[in-house]
């Protein structure tokens, strides 16, 4: 992807002369256009003023982000947006977004927010603004009701499940070298290598251990927040600090209602389960990490 | 092995069916135009003077060596950040597309001309036919045979290709799939074979009718050889 997008933004250039003359005449064509406005960024006056905020958010990634069966969108992040909308009195309208243009559609503005489920990185902070976290996520360890695992000590001298290329792959190579690991490619492989017992227990993101175990009787989570925990947060476009105070004096806002376990009851629980030391783990109120 | 009934909840199909509206309303919009400017395009690689050979195949080589994804980010995010016009997903994707078809109908054209032996068009000066009577007469049809198959090939690859615009929010049939597929994950896990057997028959329904016609079209320019 960043090969092909650097390539995209070099030849953009020898491009853009040619297009820019043809294409004023098939501006508004419904489906995917934002209306108009132009490259910068737009502060609260102005989305206030317009009347409208556009958010971009996922499509097809249950329970944060997806469009349910009778066509709306729900989940953890739309739950936010909605309120944000409200709190602003505009309406709020998508966008549908993939994980690899989240970056792009700040860049150019062809949104105000990003509520993708955003992990918050040094790299991309260097891109957009991010405000409070909301969220957060960590990695959890789902073993079989049999035999629980409980700690990460006790995986010494047994086989633990991961996906390659995954934070838990890098982190149990990094900490806890004695654990013998299983890779595989896919989800998919992984789960099943779980079920049939090739190893002691599977790690990932705790969120999707959780939801896995939630809909799997006999395996339970016994460790649901392990390594280095990554927030959650909203972005806007570098630069928009109207926008971005606004975001962060409303998530604190918020924050004395519990805005953000109510969300969790709403659009989690279903998923994850009403656990509270679940809960804990991935709510985020308030701004505040601890 | 449960499931079927996927397609039915809800809106489930209605959507299906507005996604695959999208994709053929891309599709065909971007063919038309393509088929215009490839035409003139195509001519115009046939022409004698070198510099215009040289511009017209610089371009066919650019957008057929970038992949299209490429390309619909340099439409999309690309002219925004460089000039502050912010095109909307479905035009940039009309637009890449029409670049695309362009330069492959182009190729086709010049392709179809140049295989119309160059007896025939002496033949038809020498007749006494005009310039213009030789090229309406008597290239023209010959050029057009072998051109409708590739032409209609070409279409059916360019329906395929629109998938890719799920990355610049677009929403096409491909992507409403996966959203119906992500939306039932846990309640019901066999959903994606259902929800990719239906989208299966419906580019199937697009796309094989176009595939009829070009072979049957090709059968009949045989037989009339």
């Amino acid at each position: 992807m960043k090969i092909l997008k650097k390539i995209a933004l070099a030849a953009a250039a020898a491009l853009t002369l040619t297009l820019a003359g043809c294409s004023n005449n098939t501006e508004n064509e419904g489906n995917g256009d934002n209306g108009g406005n132009s490259a910068t960024f737009r502060t609260v006056d102005d989305i206030k003023s317009s009347g409208e905020i556009n958010i971009g958010v996922f499509s097809d990634k249950n329970p944060f982000g997806y469009v349910d069966n009778d066509g709306n969108y729900k989940g953890y992040d739309v739950y936010f947006a909605e309120r944000i909308a409200k709190d602003l009195g505009v309406t709020l309208k998508l966008t549908p977004v993939e994980a690899a243009s989240r970056v792009e559609f700040l860049e150019t503005a062809k949104v105000d927010i990003i509520l993708a489920n955003f992990t918050v990185t040094d790299e991309r902070a260097e891109k957009v603004d991010f405000a409070l976290p909301y969220m957060k996520v960590a990695l959890g360890v789902v073993s079989p009701d049999s035999a629980v695992i409980k700690s990460p000590e006790e995986l010494s001298g047994k086989t633990l499940i991961v996906v390659k290329g995954t934070t838990a792959e890098s982190y149990f190579t990094e900490n806890y070298p004695d654990v013998e690991l299983q890779k595989y490619d896919e989800y998919n492989e992984a789960y099943s290598a779980l079920q049939d017992g090739r190893g002691d227990a599977f790690s990932t993101d705790n969120t999707e251990v959780l939801a896995w175990a939630k809909s799997n009787p006999g395996f339970t989570v016994g460790v649901d927040s392990l390594g280095s925990i990554d927030a959650i947060a909203p972005a806007v476009t570098k630069g928009n600090s109207s926008l971005l105070e606004w975001l962060n004096n409303e998530i604190k806002t918020l924050g004395e209602e519990q805005f953000f376990h109510k969300d969790y009851d709403e659009t989690l629980a279903p998923v994850y389960g009403d656990d509270e030391t679940y809960k804990e783990n991935l709510v985020v109120e308030g701004g505040n990490m601890d | 092995m449960g499931g079927a009934e996927i397609l039915f909840i809800g809106n489930n199909f209605a959507r299906l069916l507005e996604g695959l509206w999208v994709t053929v309303r891309i599709s065909l919009i971007s063919i038309a135009f393509s088929l215009v400017l490839g035409t003139a395009l195509g001519a115009a690689m046939t022409v004698k003077n070198r510099a215009v050979r040289a511009v017209c195949r610089v371009y066919l080589e650019i957008v057929r060596v970038m992949p299209q994804l490429v390309w619909l980010f340099i439409v999309f995010f690309g002219i925004t950040k460089l000039t502050g016009l912010n095109l909307g997903g479905e035009t940039s994707a009309v637009i890449v597309f029409t670049l695309w078809g362009t330069a492959e109908t182009g190729d086709l054209v010049r392709g179809a001309f140049q295989s119309v032996p160059k007896h025939q068009r002496e033949s038809a000066l020498s007749l006494g036919l005009t310039k213009f009577q030789s090229y309406v007469y008597i290239i023209f049809p010959q050029a057009l045979r072998g051109l409708i198959p590739n032409i209609i090939n070409l279409s059916t690859r360019m329906i395929k290709t629109t998938a890719l615009v799920s990355l610049i929010g677009v929403t096409e049939v491909l992507k409403v799939g996966k959203q119906i597929i992500d939306a039932n994950r846990f309640e019901y896990p066999n959903a994606a074979i259902w929800v990719y057997a239906a989208i299966f028959f419906m580019y199937f329904a697009i796309c094989f009718p176009l595939s009829w016609a070009a072979s049957r079209l090709a059968k009949k320019s045989r037989k009339s050889d």
